[in-house]
């Protein structure tokens, strides 16, 4: 009788990068319900356009490149980028800017480099990197939370904004500073940290509902990944840490000029950041040791750029120049093999080619 | 009462234990094979006995064809030279009958390979002969242990684990250094297999007598029996069996594949990892195998050669799994006749299990001393993934690190793979592909279903290659360097024999002027000659006109005139 022949192993798990995705995607709902709660059917219109969009871009870019379509569909990593960008875009924002960010993540950052594992840049982020430095005014300002008693915009309302040729007049009225931006502007005109946040009622309510709520939502969701083993711990918690290490150290140093901890890890997209955006395994670096110092160098970068940079958050700009650093890293951060180095007895083993049987 | 009087004993539960990096927990489907005993397969009409069933080189045929052999009788004799790194094993009838034939036959190979074997055509009658019987060392701790190796080899007895290592060249090793500790493999962590569970739990007296052999042989102190959790019934059986003995401790582990990889296993126990290109010598550790150790109390203690092995059949692809006893040269397919036939989802037949073990594409394949398993399974059972019969198609690398966190050799599999896609030998070096056990773990895990163990399979091959190619092209180069040196060498020897010579030449010829000059009154002889010449000149001359009309036959004449 004849046998079909392979090679070992034969075994595998049912682990696939479907489900990967598809775990991330779950992880990422507390946060999106909570922005979403926050900050009305602009948040939802964002993450739905550009998962169209990405959807549309990633089957013309796998036609083009001749790949097998649905394999690669269905792997949801077009989707799990789209919805990364979109959460990191403001709501209501219009529809062509979601669009070019969109355009830039998938077809440029993605699949001009080699299409899913071969990109060495977050996709998410350069798609975002492309929109703050092309569209500063748009990308900067958020609409009004529902924390400060402002009504979220309906449902046909938000749609009649995202869709508008441009920005409606009464954009201004409606639209605000991210609290990381206003306390910047604050800080730079000299105005003392406590200052800042109690003489806008506005700002405090924004950072003490808003943020902090929107950022435990997706700690939760980062929390999971971990739990589920799906992201290594190494990268949040590096960054995080070095992120809360710096910045208390300079509000300790100078309370007035420098922000507090607490902000800086609670508002902006630092948790979205650290769970997953920093986290993306193609453009991270991979090993244990590797990881640490990847993490932590967004975290200072992070500080850096929020502190003294142009840019009012960080998160994409820290992830982008550590994704140059990766290769470097990953190869000098090796561990050590079984057998090799450390072990006390390893010196016996010089002579072990004499004594081989 | 045993545990009171030897302390040791009571930690038997709180011994400390420590752990591999990474390792996967499969589905082990044990339960499939281990709820029979084992059942002797028979005798088949035909045996097929390969004459390498060991590391090494052939075993040589000490019978011919049309010779009547005894059951345990000698067929094939070792013929190592140890010092050569040449090893063999010897090799005897499984039962009696006649020799029909000494000829290639294809053997459990990964690749299909033909071998030269011994086919034995049996008589049924499984009939011993006195001369050909070994005498039992009954009083073995009395016999020296020279003569116990000697039987051992003799016995041709091999590392039944699967590396079939020829036992005696490692014992007669391992006594050059102290061993300190004994560790015996009852790990059997790949799924499905059972033989050495099923073998622990109906053998343990003698298992631990083999063991006691073992360590009068090496004079050691402390033997470690690792045995998996999952196997609750051996565990227990011996350790009852070796109750009397407090140099022997069982130690239950957790169940986690590769635990039964001979250096994880040393970590588990002892908490010592084994240097790179080293052996468990170097630290005073031995590792050997449940079954080989049943195979040392058979040979010592009743005389029987290794002719036969437990082997478990089992997947769904058979109608009854069960574990068997089969004399070695048993077909695949008589075996799975015996095992009540295979199923419709028979895609597959692997020998070993199903992280390490190979395919064998025909079932007229002949069990060997390594067979620890017949596994008949289709390939969804399996959810293959790296094959043209996958369920699950291979994707990009994403670089998740599953492989890096279940490698228990702690390399970088996803590195390793990325630099082997580059065909950057050299970073794939630096990255210790030479550590890799290839136990899978990595392929297991992945979710892209990237083939990874063949990859390493084909960078290690190629790295070789290159190391042979860079040798020859080494060697060839030194010859060259040789070569333009020799012709250097020669011309310059014969231009300084040739210089020496003319040097020669001229003093001679200096000499002789010399001489003359020394002489001196030669002038007159000279004007004679000129004379003389002058003459003969003339006479030619006018000879010459005399015959012109005969030109041919004038010159002879004129010499001869001359």
């Amino acid at each position: 009788m004849k046998f079909k022949t392979n090679t070992s192993p034969f075994f595998s798990s049912e682990n696939n990068i479907s489900s990967v995705m598809l775990q991330v995607l779950l992880a990422l709902i507390p946060g999106t319900l909570v922005l979403f709660y926050f900050y009305g059917w602009g948040v939802l219109f964002n993450v739905v356009l550009a998962v169209i969009f990405a959807v549309s871009f990633e089957t013309i870019a796998l036609l083009m490149r001749k790949r097998p379509v649905m394999p690669f569909l269905s792997d949801l990593s077009a989707i799990v980028t789209a919805w990364l960008l979109a959460l990191s875009l403001p709501p209501l924002i219009p529809w062509w800017i979601l669009f070019i960010g969109v355009f830039f993540a998938i077809i440029v950052a993605k699949h001009l480099y080699g299409g899913l594992g071969y990109n060495p840049f977050n996709p998410a982020m350069v798609g975002f990197a492309v929109l703050i430095i092309s569209f500063p005014v748009e990308m900067t300002q958020w609409i009004q939370s529902t924390s400060l008693g402002q009504p979220s915009y309906g449902f046909v309302d938000s749609l009649r904004i995202i869709f508008s040729s441009g920005i409606t007049p009464d954009w201004d009225a409606i639209t605000m500073a991210t609290p990381l931006d206003e306390v910047k502007t604050g800080l730079r005109a000299g105005t003392p940290y406590a200052e800042i946040i109690q003489q806008s009622p506005y700002l405090q309510s924004t950072i003490q509902n808003t943020w902090l709520w929107t950022s435990l939502a997706f700690a939760l969701g980062g929390f999971w990944l971990l739990y589920k083993k799906l992201i290594h711990w190494q990268i949040p918690i590096a960054l995080l840490s070095a992120l809360a290490l710096i910045s208390a150290i300079m509000h300790l140093y100078s309370g007035e000029n420098y922000s507090s901890p607490i902000l800086q890890l609670f508002s902006g997209a630092t948790m979205l950041g650290a769970f997953f955006i920093a986290t993306d395994p193609v453009s991270a670096s991979t090993t244990p040791t590797g990881k640490l110092i990847y993490g932590a160098s967004i975290g200072l970068l992070i500080y850096i750029i929020r502190t003294w940079g142009g840019y009012p958050d960080a998160i994409a700009f820290s992830v982008l120049i550590m994704n140059m650093a990766v290769p470097t890293i990953d190869y000098y951060t090796q561990p050590r093999t079984f057998g090799h180095g450390r072990s006390p007895d390893t010196k016996t083993s010089m002579n072990v080619k004499d004594n081989k049987l | 009462m045993s545990d009171l009087i030897n302390p040791t004993k009571i930690t038997t539960s709180s011994r400390k234990l420590w752990s591999f990096h990474g390792g996967v927990h499969p589905p082990f489907h044990k339960d499939d094979s281990n709820t029979l005993a084992i059942k002797s397969a028979g005798i088949p009409d035909k045996l097929v006995l390969p004459l390498r069933q060991h590391i090494g080189i052939d075993a040589e045929p000490c019978v011919s064809v049309g010779d009547k052999v005894f059951k345990g009788q000698l067929i094939a004799k070792h013929n190592h030279h140890v010092d050569q790194q040449d090893f063999s094993a010897n090799i005897h009838a499984p039962t009696s009958g006649k020799i029909t034939a000494i000829e290639e036959h294809s053997i459990p190979h990964p690749s299909g390979l033909l071998a030269n074997c011994i086919i034995l055509k049996t008589d049924g009658e499984d009939e011993q002969s006195e001369s050909h019987k070994l005498a039992p060392f009954l009083d073995y701790k009395n016999t020296k242990a020279e003569e116990i190796i000697e039987r051992i080899e003799q016995a041709g007895i091999v590392g039944l684990g699967g590396a079939v290592f020829p036992t005696a060249v490692k014992l007669a090793g391992s006594r050059k250094t102290q061993i300190k500790t004994l560790i015996i493999n009852g790990a059997e962590c790949e799924p499905y297999i059972t033989c050495d569970d099923l073998l622990m739990r109906e053998k343990s007296a003698e298992i631990i007598t083999g063991i006691e052999i073992l360590l009068h042989l090496l004079n050691a102190k402390e033997c470690l029996i690792g045995i998996e959790d999952n196997k609750p019934e051996a565990i227990e059986m011996v350790r009852s069996a070796c109750k009397h003995n407090h140099h022997i401790e069982v130690v239950s582990i957790p169940a986690i594949y590769p635990s039964g990889g001979e250096k994880q296993l040393i970590q588990i126990l002892t908490g010592k990892e084994i240097p790179a290109g080293g052996l468990p010598l170097d630290l005073g550790f031995l590792g050997q195998n449940i079954g080989t150790v049943y195979s040392i109390y058979q040979a010592v203690i009743e005389g029987a050669p290794l002719i036969s092995r437990i082997i478990t059949v089992t997947g769904n692809g058979i109608l009854h799994p069960q574990n068997y006893e089969v004399l070695i040269g048993t077909s695949f397919a008589y075996l799975a006749t015996q095992a009540g036939g295979t199923t419709k989802m028979a895609d597959h037949l692997i020998m070993g299990g199903p992280m390490m073990g190979f395919t064998l594409d025909d079932d007229d394949i002949p069990v060997v001393k390594a067979s620890n398993c017949a596994l008949f399974t289709s390939s969804t059972a399996l959810r293959e993934s790296n094959s043209a019969f996958s369920t699950q198609s291979t994707m990009p690398c994403i670089r998740c690190g599953k492989c890096m966190d279940v490698c228990p050799a702690k390399l970088l599999p996803q590195q390793l793979y990325w630099h082997i896609r580059a065909k950057d030998l050299e970073k794939v070096q630096e990255h210790n592909l030479k550590d890799c056990i290839e136990c899978g773990c990595c392929n297991y895990v992945c979710p892209s279903h990237i083939p990874l163990v063949d990859y390493y399979r084909f960078a290690k091959v190629e790295i070789r290659d290159q190391k042979i190619a860079q040798e020859k092209a080494d060697l060839s180069r030194e010859r060259h360097e040789f070569l333009l040196f020799r012709k250097e060498r020669d011309k310059r020897e014969r231009d300084e024999k040739r210089a020496a010579h003319k040097a020669a030449l001229q003093k001679k010829k200096a000499d002789i002027a010399k001489k003359k000059s020394e002489s001196g009154e030669d002038d007159s002889s000279d004007n004679t000659k000129a004379d003389a010449i002058k003459q003969a000149m003339e006479r030619a001359k006018a000879k010459k006109q005399a015959r012109d009309e005969s030109a041919n036959k004038s010159y002879k004449k004129e010499d001869d005139a001359s």
